[in-house]
C-alpha cells in the first residue's frame, strides 16, 4: 500500500528534522534540568546563530568561515547574557524567568530588524550542498545528510563530555545538588556559565543549519521553540538522551503525519474530507503525542537522575 | 442707525457664506492608506509606500490643483488592528478616501467601517471572493484582481502547454485554499496529489516534496507568498526536482527575486508564473512607473507597487471629474466607474462589482541586461477576464 522507497525517504526527512530539533534541545533540555531555568530565549540564540553565520557567508563567500565565526559569536552572546540577566534570575520563581526571557526575545526580534532589516537574509550554499545524491535509487539532498552526519557526531559529543569527562561530572553533581557542589569548593556558577554558553553555541548551529534550508529571518525561534520544548517534554527535562529520542521522534511523526495521513483517511473519509482534515490532524499529532506522555509517564521517556 | 444695523447684518450674512461657497472645493485631500509595514511582509508595505511616493511625484503632490496629503498605517497582518487603524483614520484623522489593504481578512475586517462612514474605499491588493460578490459595494473600488483569477489563468497555461498531470502544494488558509480552487477549476489534466501545509509557521517542504517526486507530475504548482517562497524554491532544488517545471502564483515576484537570486537559486530562473503586470508590460504609464521607481528606490517594483500607483492615479481622476469637490460622491464615483486614468495596465474597465475586467499574463523569471532577475512577459492568457464572483454582486453595470 505505502510506496517503501518514498516510506524511507521519509523516515530520512524525519531524522533530519528531528536532528535540528535535537541541537535545540540539548541545550535547552541542560539549561532547564540543571539551573532549573526557564529560557524562552533559546531560540533567539538559534536566529542570532542563523543571521551570523548568514552575514559571514555573504560578506565572505565561504559558509565554512560563516561557521566557525557564527559559533563563538553566538557562544559569547550566551555567555554575557548569562552573566548580566540570568544569573539573577536562578533565585527567582519560573514566572520571572519566563517574563524576562520573554522580553529578550522581543528586543532580539527589534534588534535583528534594527541591524538587517525586516525581510531577512537567504544563505547561499556552496555548489557542492546545493544538489542530491541518488542513494538506493532515491535522491536524498546532500545538505539534509550533511545536517544529519553533523546532529550524530554532536551528540556523540555531548555524551562523552557529559558521561565521561570531569566537567561533565561537575555538571551532574551541580544538577544533583547545588548547595553541596558549592560547600565542597567548585565555583558552580562557572560551571553555570558554561553550559549556557555551550547551550547557546549548540543553539547557534542549529541556527546555522537551518538559514540554508529556510533562510533568516526574524523570529524563526519562536517556531521552533513549541517544538522544542515538546521535544524537553517528552524526552525528560534535563537528559540529553532523553532530549536524542524524543527530538528523532517527533521529527518522525510530524513528517510522516504530513507525509501518510492523507492517504490514510482517504481509507475511510470522502476524499473532501480527508484533504481538510489531514493537514488539521498532522499539525497536532505532536501534541497528542505530548499529553499521552504526560498521562502515562509524566516524568518523561528518559528522566534524567537528578533531585 | 437701522440702515447701519441692516448693513451690518448683510455683511455678517455674506460672512457666513463666504465660506460655505469656497467650502465646494476642498483645501486638501486626506487619503488613509493601510498597509502592512511591520514584520517580515513589512517589504510589501514598503513596495506599496514607495510607488505611492512615486504616483504622488507624478502628480506635484497635488490633484486637480489641492494639496494631497497621504497618511500610512500599519496593519500587522492582524485584522482587528486594521480595523482599530481604519477607525483612527477615518474619525481622528479624518480622511476622505482610505486605501490600500494587503490582505482579504484585514480588508473583510475594515470593510464596513469605511461603508459606515460613508467614505470610497479604494482596495489595492485584497481580492476576496466576498467583496468581489455578496459584500460588493457601490463606494468599494479595486485597483487589483480577484484571487481566483491569477490561478484560473496559470490552469489555463498548463493546458495549452499540454501539462498532463500535477501536483498542488499550498498553505492550509483562505487564500492558499482560494488559488487551489482556482486551478483546479481551469486545469483540465489530472491532479495526482495535493498538500494543504500549516501557514504560517511550517519552512520545512521535504515530506511535500518527496509525495511529489514520488507521484513523477509533469508539473508542480504552487502558491507560497512572503518568505515562505525562498524557503520553497531552495528545498525544490535541493530535493533534485529541478527537472520537474515549478509553476506559482503571487510568490515568485519583484520582492522575492533579489533575495533568491541573493541565495543563487538558479532553479528559480525559466519558471513560470501569472499575473495581470510584469515591470516589462508595454504601456507608456508603466514604462515611466518602472523606469522612476527604479531610479528612485534601486530595485524593480513589484504588483503590489504596479497597484498601489494606480490606486492613486484612479483617485486623482475623481477628484479632478469633480473638481475637487469631495462631497459631491455620485460624481466621484461615476468618475470611477469610468476608469478614465493613466493605469500601469493601459485601458480597462470595471465590472458591475467594481472589480477590473482585464488582461493576465504568463511571466517568465529571466536576467535583465545587468544582470539582475526580473519576470519578462511570454504570453497573454486572458483578454478582458472577469472574476466569477461577479455574478453573485447585486449592483447593475449601468455604465
Amino acid at each position: 500500500m505505502i510506496d517503501p522507497i518514498l516510506l524511507f525517504e521519509q523516515l530520512f526527512n524525519g531524522v533530519q528534522y528531528g536532528i535540528l530539533l535535537f541541537l535545540l534541545a540539548a541545550g535547552l533540555t541542560l539549561v532547564f534540568g540543571i539551573m532549573d531555568m526557564m529560557n524562552l530565549a533559546h531560540g533567539s540564540l538559534y536566529m542570532m546563530g542563523a543571521y551570523i553565520a548568514a552575514t559571514v557567508t555573504l560578506a565572505s563567500e565561504s559558509f565554512l568561515l560563516g561557521i566557525f565565526v557564527a559559533l563563538p559569536a553566538t557562544l559569547l552572546i550566551g555567555v554575557f547574557l548569562e552573566v548580566v540577566v540570568l544569573r539573577r534570575l536562578y533565585d527567582r520563581g519560573h514566572l520571572d524567568q519566563v517574563l524576562a526571557t520573554f522580553g529578550m526575545i522581543l528586543f532580539f526580534n527589534e534588534f535583528v530588524r534594527l541591524i538587517w532589516g525586516p525581510a531577512g537574509i537567504e544563505v547561499p550554499l556552496p555548489n557542492l550542498l546545493n544538489q542530491s545524491v541518488i542513494v538506493l535509487g532515491i535522491p536524498l539532498p546532500v545538505y539534509r545528510i550533511v545536517v544529519i552526519g553533523v546532529g550524530l557526531l554532536v551528540a556523540a559529543f555531548l555524551y562523552i563530555l557529559v558521561v565521561k569527562t570531569r566537567t561533565g561530572m561537575l555538571i551532574r553533581a551541580g544538577a544533583s545538588n547545588r548547595e553541596m557542589i558549592g560547600a565542597l569548593g567548585v565555583d558552580i556558577k562557572r560551571v553555570f556559565t558554561l553550559v549556557f554558553g555551550l547551550g547557546a553555541a549548540l543553539a547557534a548551529l542549529a541556527g546555522l543549519m537551518a538559514g540554508p534550508i529556510f533562510a533568516a529571518t526574524i523570529g524563526m525561534g519562536e517556531n521552533i521553540l513549541i517544538q522544542v520544548l515538546v521535544v524537553i517534554v517528552i524526552g525528560g527535562i534535563g537528559s540529553i538522551r532523553g532530549a536524542f529520542v524524543g527530538a528523532l521522534l517527533i521529527g518522525v511523526i510530524e513528517i510522516l503525519g504530513r507525509s501518510f495521513l492523507d492517504d490514510f483517511f482517504k481509507l475511510f473519509l470522502p476524499v473532501n474530507a480527508a484533504e481538510t482534515a489531514a493537514p488539521a490532524v498532522a499539525s497536532m499529532l505532536i501534541y497528542i503525542l505530548m499529553a499521552a506522555v504526560l498521562f502515562f509517564r509524566p516524568q518523561g521517556l528518559f528522566p534524567a537522575r537528578s533531585g | 442707525m437701522k440702515k447701519a444695523i441692516i448693513f451690518g447684518a448683510a455683511a455678517l450674512a455674506l460672512a457666513i457664506t463666504a465660506p460655505q461657497a469656497m467650502a465646494t472645493k476642498a483645501k486638501k485631500i486626506k487619503i488613509g492608506f493601510v498597509t502592512t509595514l511591520s514584520g517580515g511582509p513589512g517589504v510589501i508595505g514598503k513596495d506599496m509606500r514607495n510607488s505611492v511616493r512615486i504616483a504622488l511625484d507624478h502628480l506635484g503632490n497635488k490633484m486637480g490643483g489641492i494639496p494631497v496629503e497621504v497618511i500610512f498605517e500599519d496593519d500587522q497582518v492582524k485584522p482587528e488592528v486594521g480595523k482599530q487603524k481604519t477607525e483612527k483614520l477615518l474619525h481622528k484623522d479624518k480622511v476622505d478616501i482610505v486605501s490600500g489593504f494587503i490582505w482579504s481578512h484585514v480588508v473583510l475586517a475594515s470593510r464596513n467601517s469605511v461603508v459606515k462612514a460613508g467614505k470610497f474605499l479604494i482596495i489595492s491588493n485584497a481580492g476576496t471572493s466576498k467583496i468581489a460578490g455578496r459584500l460588493c459595494h457601490k463606494n468599494i473600488f479595486s485597483t487589483s484582481w480577484q484571487n481566483d483569477q491569477v490561478p484560473m489563468a496559470m490552469g489555463e497555461v498548463l493546458n495549452k502547454r499540454v501539462v498532463k498531470s500535477l501536483y498542488v502544494i499550498a498553505p492550509n488558509y483562505a487564500a492558499g485554499r482560494d488559488m487551489v480552487a482556482g486551478v483546479e477549476r481551469t486545469f483540465k489534466g489530472k491532479i495526482l496529489g495535493k498538500d494543504l501545509t500549516k501557514w504560517p509557521t511550517q519552512l520545512d517542504f521535504s515530506a511535500e516534496l518527496a509525495k511529489a517526486r514520488a507521484s513523477k507530475a509533469d508539473g508542480v504548482f504552487i502558491f507560497y507568498p512572503g518568505r515562505a517562497t525562498n524557503a520553497f524554491m531552495r528545498q525544490y532544488a535541493q530535493a533534485g526536482l529541478t527537472k520537474t517545471p515549478l509553476y506559482s502564483v503571487f510568490s515568485v515576484d519583484s520582492l522575492s527575486l533579489p533575495k533568491l537570486q541573493q541565495a543563487k537559486l538558479t532553479n528559480v530562473l525559466g519558471t513560470f508564473s501569472t499575473q495581470f503586470w510584469a515591470p516589462d508590460l508595454n504601456t507608456p504609464v508603466n514604462k515611466r512607473f518602472v523606469s522612476d521607481y527604479r531610479k528612485k528606490f534601486g530595485s524593480y517594483p513589484s504588483h503590489y507597487g504596479a497597484q498601489s500607483y494606480d490606486s492613486i492615479m484612479l483617485i486623482d481622476s475623481a477628484v479632478r471629474a469633480v473638481g475637487g469637490n469631495l462631497k459631491n460622491m455620485d460624481g466621484m464615483r461615476a468618475a470611477f466607474r469610468k476608469a478614465d486614468y493613466g493605469s500601469v495596465r493601459g485601458k480597462y474597465v470595471y465590472g458591475n462589482n467594481h472589480f477590473p475586467i482585464q488582461d493576465f499574463f504568463l511571466r517568465e523569471v529571466v536576467k535583465d541586461n545587468n544582470g539582475k532577475w526580473t519576470t519578462k512577459i511570454v504570453q497573454k492568457v486572458y483578454s478582458k477576464h472577469q472574476d466569477v464572483y461577479a455574478s453573485k454582486c447585486k449592483m447593475k453595470k449601468t455604465w
